[in-house]
């Protein structure tokens, strides 16, 4: 850090980065032990704790007042705008906390009988209703724990289905050069390899680079609808019909359903496997704080070999789980990430299916209105409208790149977009505004990047520098990167 | 942006310079690593590794994004810069010296031939 005026306050901010160990006093304590009533015992030497682990000595006071001012430094959606494309930073309404603390919910215990559990089936069977009817496809397993755990279950799925019916020599697995780079990683750890696949300058899917591919070792392609590029891919429903002609099969990456809920159907499109990120865009928590979901739903064909379990309605009315006869397996021990579930269901029951519309709807259009508004400071690689989310590229301004843009974003408390993705843009930046923001927050977040732009035309170097305001300085990069510190270490004597 | 007369480059940006005795060092061109940024991290074949012409022999990540490595002949890998593994920085300060990637014993010594000339790589990327 540089050095800061020596004010009271600044003393107190600068205290506010001192670490726990850096506090410690040698005798310090936070808690008074009661005097052992009962005789000490030997303790097996490898169970004590080694000499030479510090451990820090502070007052209760201490820890809370550390605690509660890094807990202060949290960035979340609850605090503040969080345009990161892609990830669908959206809201997350209160009321689905307060459904899943429901003790009837929050209480139930996996291993209990299914007689006692016939809520929390049935609401984990309903769920899985509405997420058929979301993707329009038939069947629907809510194992998966996570977005990159359903892709893969949904890719291991897709290949178990292939295996089944002969087709275990078709291994060429076709990704656009615009995927989420899960897609790759998903498909190679299923044993598939990976064809790279370019887009067209209109930013579409190449039906000629699919069309060279679409042989008999074709096993499929994975494919995101919206693009990454936040563009409604015009050919998708041909680049379906060209792979099952084939006999491939169409896996979709669900993570842009924002911009299609109640609007338009992946399995209509011919999508074979779709998973969906709950946490996305069903408003269930996000990232660190997780956990995720990331369900999957599949064709009719492909329902045998979904994981599972699965929970199905029985004639007499009740519920109950089962495997599918030929699950891939679990993702987890149980009904997968189920407070995650119910969150997700409350979101779902609270908007109904007017609400999907608007949801999709005010996305597109504050996706849009950024694009309208911010198109005279950067380029705009692919100049059609959008979707759910806008890529610019910040070429316009020397100095403005992405990655100084973002970093000046951040001294005026908004997140900063996604930078340097899809990697087909250069100098990228990927704009997810969600349908949760006002017209007012999206207004102060263009007049910041207008005055952002201001600065570096006044002054190349300014931008470089930032940001100036946070509790951290412009971090250096790559030596983080190169030569990672990833623990305290007492300073030098 | 240098463009040494001394090698040959691909489409991809790598390099491959002819040594005296029949080796060819590969590496990436001063164009590639100032697209990538600051390197951190290199991943690239063992020596007794074959590499292909075209296909893929590691990958290079930057702050900005891993990117493939392309090798621009065929043949069996010989040696490895172990200097760039321990400091990747090597790529961005002296990509066509000190940042070479390996060393190949080529199949085919006129593969070179299929390989950009430097005014060609040199409009490539202008």
């Amino acid at each position: 850090m540089t050095s800061m005026p020596d004010t009271p306050f600044r003393e107190e901010a600068h205290d506010r980065r001192r670490l726990l160990m850096e506090r410690s006093r040698p005798g310090r304590t936070g808690v008074t032990l009661p005097a052992s009533d009962v005789p000490p015992q030997l303790m097996p030497e490898q169970a004590m704790l080694r000499d030479d682990l510090q451990l820090p000595e502070v007052t209760e006071g201490e820890v809370v007042r550390y605690f509660t001012h890094l807990s202060q430094l949290n960035f979340s959606i609850d605090t503040n705008f969080y345009p990161l494309g892609s990830c669908t930073m959206k809201y997350n309404p209160k009321l689905n906390e307060a459904v899943a603390a429901t003790p009837g919910f929050a209480l139930a215990h996996p291993a209990q009988p299914e007689a006692q559990v016939q809520g929390c089936l049935e609401a984990i069977f309903t769920l899985q209703t509405y997420l058929q009817e979301v993707s329009g496809l038939p069947s629907a397993s809510l194992a998966p724990l996570a977005g990159a755990q359903g892709e893969l279950a949904g890719i291991l799925t897709l290949r178990a289905a292939l295996d089944a019916r002969g087709d275990g020599h078709r291994r060429k697995m076709l990704i656009p050069d615009t995927a989420h780079g899960t897609n790759p990683a998903s498909a190679a750890m299923a044993g598939f390899q990976v064809i790279s696949i370019p887009s067209t300058s209109g930013g579409d899917i190449d039906l000629d680079a699919v069309r060279a591919e679409a042989g008999d070792d074709l096993a499929g392609v994975m494919f995101t609808q919206p693009t990454t590029l936040g563009l409604f891919d015009r050919n998708a429903i041909e680049m379906c019909r060209v792979v099952h002609e084939a006999g491939g099969l169409v896996y979709g990456d669900g993570a842009n359903m924002n911009a299609l809920l109640g609007r338009a159907k992946l399995g209509h499109f011919g999508f074979d496997v779709v998973h969906m990120n709950l946490h996305k865009t069903f408003s269930t928590p996000h990232g660190g704080g997780g956990p995720g979901a990331g369900p999957i739903c599949v064709t009719e064909v492909l329902a045998p070999f979904l994981p599972g379990p699965i929970v199905v309605r029985r004639d007499d009315g009740s519920y109950g789980s089962e495997m599918p006869a030929q699950s891939i397996g679990r993702c987890g021990a149980s009904q997968g990430n189920f407070g995650v579930l119910i969150r997700a269901l409350t979101y779902i029951s609270l908007l109904g299916g007017e609400g999907m519309l608007n949801i999709s709807g005010n996305a597109v259009l504050n996706a849009n209105y950024l694009l309208a508004k911010l198109r005279s400071l950067f380029e705009l690689p692919y100049d059609r409208s959008v979707m759910h989310e806008v890529v610019f590229a910040a070429r316009k301004r020397a100095g403005a790149t992405a990655l100084n843009v973002s970093k000046r974003l951040l001294d005026h408390g908004f997140h900063a977009p996604t930078m340097y993705f899809p990697l087909v843009v250069p100098e990228a930046l990927m704009i997810e505004p969600t349908e949760t923001e006002s017209k007012e927050t999206l207004d102060a977040f263009i007049e910041t990047l207008e005055r952002i732009d201001a600065e570096a035309a006044a002054d190349e170097e300014f931008l470089r520098g930032a940001p100036y305001e946070t509790p951290i300085s412009r971090l250096d990069e790559a030596r983080a990167a190169r030569r990672p510190e990833l623990r305290w270490r007492p300073a030098e004597e | 942006m240098s463009v040494p007369e001394d090698r040959r480059y691909s489409k991809e940006h790598e390099w491959a310079l002819a040594e005296r005795d029949g080796l060819v060092l590969v590496g990436i061109t001063d164009f590639a690593q100032h697209e990538l940024g600051d390197v951190v991290y290199v991943e690239l074949p063992k020596p007794g590794d074959r590499v292909t012409q075209n296909a893929q022999m590691g990958e290079v990540e930057s702050v900005k994004a891993v990117s493939e490595l392309f090798s621009p002949v065929s043949g069996e890998v010989t040696a490895v810069n172990d200097d760039v593994k321990n400091a990747p920085e090597l790529l961005n300060e002296s990509p066509h010296e000190k940042g070479w990637l390996i060393r190949v014993k080529p199949d085919d010594p006129a593969e070179l031939d299929s390989l950009l000339d430097a005014p060609a790589y040199a409009a490539l990327i202008e």
